[in-house]
């Protein structure tokens, strides 16, 4: 039964014994999908035959999911504009450049701005990247106006006829509601050169249940289109990431898997189900 | 922080203090209640489920003694709360300085926990206690980390050893060994290691923190974890604490809204104390970590010693005491006095930080309305009081139409601002006098100190919440925003 294994193999053999349930509902409160999804799942094991149970559960989870799209559409006939937001700390800006990465190994002329003004040296980590890359990177003043940044990369997009431009943020914390208005700002400014066509919410996989407020915080400023999951290498399951998507029905987009630049992955639901539900 | 967690608790007891007479049953239903609100903030399951059985078996134990109290709810939550100390550490603790110069600290911890600002903080927070701390910046890895580094040591005025460039490049470990040579020779008596962020599972990165650890040898090495990591924070802290090793753990962005139930989990599975605790953007937020204060917290029960203790920092000693004689000698409070305040709350930082510490600043209530508060609305009233002429500061009754009007022109702001201002003076002014003669309970410990009148006022939108100031008239705020969310109340 392969990466299921272990897990479900043993209510085959028997019917599931109050251990084995608590087990069960170990593993996916560890996951981080949240207690009272967690639950839920673990009335449908009570109920379930034994045969069916790993077949009932990831159908379960996989029709929670959004059923929006999972891929960055590009518009052949203007620039495509994404958007990267997050809160501090989750690796923006690496996403940003991996996607860069994709894009240009794709063919494509790519155009970075950095509209993090405010964290020290956040500006010259994305040029480093943008010279790692080959992709030029529009700057702007320590603490300027990010909006004006953005608007700068959006004219410069525009007018050199760029395929793709990302615009990379700061990172704010969610309840700052002053902070959140400065985003709103940023996308009102760009959408008078061009449409944003993505804005993707840059979700750390080994956040606890906060993410989903976080979600949704952005969500309600900056309207998301889809999530970006990083830091997916490292111990954690990245239940958030599933929760996330479950409340919001924000389709994840993109995951982060290592520490490389071309370490980002398109997401696979049923891959992902399939990791969540084996035995750490 | 711990916002939900606190809401839930309070629910869980407000439930219990309905009951007369306190059954064994109803101790199970409310750790049962705790159990889901730990679980919901992100608590790891065993932490939880030992936890609870300890409440369980202390409650159950003591109820013969409960059930003879006047206030039988209030006996479990005193139970809650000193079992919540105890999971948090204990007392306080502080830097361990090592005998002989330099103390050196290591810092660690998952990619984008915070650590390089996070060093920044640390450093200025040392060097305001009087010490020569020097940076190292040896996280050679992401690109840019010594950049980023770097500046915050100059905006500090920390000096900073950062002989690589970083980006991948150079040998972190012989530039922590340089960065304590350094140290030695120009006599800096704290030295602050930043290193590479890595993923618990990495092993490479592990290895090159445990190399770093044992060429420096480091009196406290540092674990730094983002209060918003969820069920795997357990695991990590685990993993470096067996693939490094750490003293103790420093939780940043504690200016969100995450339950932090990290930080329960990680002091609890590694016994490790919570050192310190980082929350704001600005250099200057951050603190030790105060388990009974925290704990406080968790249960809605505001924190108050950590309020007044930054009033004291911001407030010098002779204003304080001037107005304090002022106020003892029933002397008018003038808008004078009350521009001092709001210079004064400006240095204790944002208004919102300040108002999360009240008691009760947890229900979602008053959250809703600290988390609306823009914190440029004092530089707005300064800038409103600054108008002034200083007969006009002593006597606002002298202001008429036209005076106010000019006021307003030279303020850039509106005639309804200027008399939203009076109006909230006059109400500050009356609630004085009103604790002069001691009338308003809870309020004059802090009199002394002249806050609540400037908070009060300060703040249109939190005129009924903030506490007992009779608000004379319907204040509309002028900031749109905010005017939205009073007015929807």
């Amino acid at each position: 039964m392969g990466l299921f294994g272990s897990f479900f193999a043993k209510f085959s053999r028997n019917k599931a014994t109050p251990e084995d349930i608590d087990e069960f509902r170990r593993v996916l409160i560890e996951s981080d999908i949240g207690a009272e999804f967690t639950e839920e799942i673990i009335k449908l094991v009570e109920k379930e035959r034994a045969e069916v149970l790993e077949e009932k559960v990831t159908e379960k989870i996989l029709s929670s999911l959004s059923q929006h799209a999972r891929l960055v559409e590009l518009r052949p006939e203007r620039v495509t504009t994404i958007l990267v937001v997050g809160v501090n700390g989750t690796g923006k800006t690496t996403s940003v450049a991996k996607m860069a990465r994709r894009f240009k190994d794709e063919g494509k002329k790519v155009l970075l701005a950095a509209a993090d003004t405010f964290r020290a040296a956040a500006v010259e980590q994305l040029s480093t990247w943008g010279e790692r890359i080959g992709t030029p990177v529009v700057v702007g003043k320590p603490n300027g106006d990010p909006a004006s940044v953005a608007f700068d990369a959006a004219t410069k997009a525009t007018s050199e006829h760029f395929d793709i431009l990302i615009i990379d943020t700061a990172g704010r914390l969610h309840t700052k509601s002053n902070l959140m208005e400065e985003l709103a700002k940023v996308r009102r400014v760009v959408e008078k050169v061009t449409p944003i066509d993505e804005v993707l919410f840059v979700l750390d996989g080994t956040t606890g249940q906060n993410g989903i407020t976080q979600a949704k915080s952005f969500m309600e400023a900056v309207a998301l289109t889809g999530l970006i999951v990083t830091k997916l290498d490292g111990s954690t399951k990245g239940g958030i990431a599933l929760a996330t998507e479950r409340t919001l029905q924000v389709p994840v987009k993109l995951i982060g898997t290592g520490e490389g630049e071309s370490d980002l992955e398109i997401f696979e639901p049923s891959a992902y189900v399939a990791n969540l539900l084996t035995q750490p | 922080m711990f916002e939900s967690l606190s809401e839930k608790f309070s629910s869980a007891f407000a439930t219990l203090r309905g009951k007369g007479r306190i059954s064994e049953s109803d101790i199970d239903s409310v750790a049962e209640e705790i159990r889901l609100a730990l679980l919901d903030g992100d608590v790891a399951l065993s932490v939880v489920d030992q936890f609870v059985a300890r409440i369980k078996e202390r409650s159950m134990q003591a109820l013969p003694e409960i059930r003879k109290s006047t206030n039988q709810s209030q006996e479990i939550y005193s139970i809650v709360n000193a079992e919540l100390v105890e999971i948090l550490g204990g007392p306080a603790r502080r830097i361990r300085f090592a005998k002989n110069p330099p103390t050196v600290i290591m810092l660690a911890g998952l990619q984008g926990s915070g650590k390089t600002t996070l060093a920044g903080k640390l450093a200025l927070f040392l060097k305001e206690q009087g010490n020569t701390p020097l940076l190292v910046a040896a996280d050679l890895q992401r690109p840019n980390a010594v950049t980023q580094l770097t500046l915050l040591a100059q905006s500090i005025g920390v000096p900073i050893h950062a002989p690589e460039p970083g980006n991948g490049s150079g040998n972190p470990v012989s530039v922590a060994k340089s960065g304590i040579e350094l140290a030695k020779s120009k006599l800096f008596n704290v030295v602050i290691v930043d290193t590479a962020g890595r993923l618990g599972i990495d092993e490479e990165l592990m290895q090159q923190a445990s190399e770093i650890k044992g060429a420096v040898s480091p009196d406290e090495v540092l674990f730094v974890v983002d209060a918003m990591i969820g069920q795997d924070a357990v695991r990590t802290a685990k993993a470096f604490e067996e693939g490094v090793g750490f003293d103790a753990v420093v939780l940043t962005k504690l200016d969100g809204d995450a339950k932090g139930g990290a930080a329960l989990s990680i002091a609890e599975t590694t016994k490790k104390p919570i050192l310190f605790a980082s929350a704001g953007e600005k250099l200057t937020d951050f603190d030790y970590f105060y388990p009974d204060r925290m704990a406080s917290r968790i249960l809605g029960l505001g924190d108050i010693a950590t309020l007044a203790e930054q009033a004291k920092k911001a407030i010098d000693g002779d204003t304080a005491k001037r107005l304090e004689e002022k106020f003892v000698a029933g002397e008018e409070f003038t808008l004078e006095d009350f521009l001092e305040q709001i210079q004064a709350m400006k240095k204790m930082g944002s208004m919102s930080k300040i108002l999360g510490m009240l008691p009760g600043a947890n229900s979602a209530a008053m959250r809703k309305q600290i988390d609306a508060l823009d914190d440029d609305e004092l530089i707005r009233t300064q800038a409103i009081v600054q108008s002034m002429t200083p007969t006009e500061r002593k006597d606002p009754k002298i202001l008429n139409g036209s005076r106010r009007s000019r006021i307003a022109k030279g303020s850039g702001r509106t005639v309804t601002e200027v008399n939203n201002l009076v109006d909230r003076f006059s109400a500050a002014q009356k609630m004085m006098k009103q604790m002069r003669n001691g009338n308003v309970p809870g309020l004059k410990t802090t009199g002394g100190m002249g806050l609540p009148p400037a908070m009060a006022a300060g703040m249109p939108s939190l005129g009924s919440a903030a506490n007992k100031i009779p608000p004379k008239k319907k204040s509309r705020s002028g900031n749109p925003a905010k005017r939205a969310i009073e007015e929807g109340r």
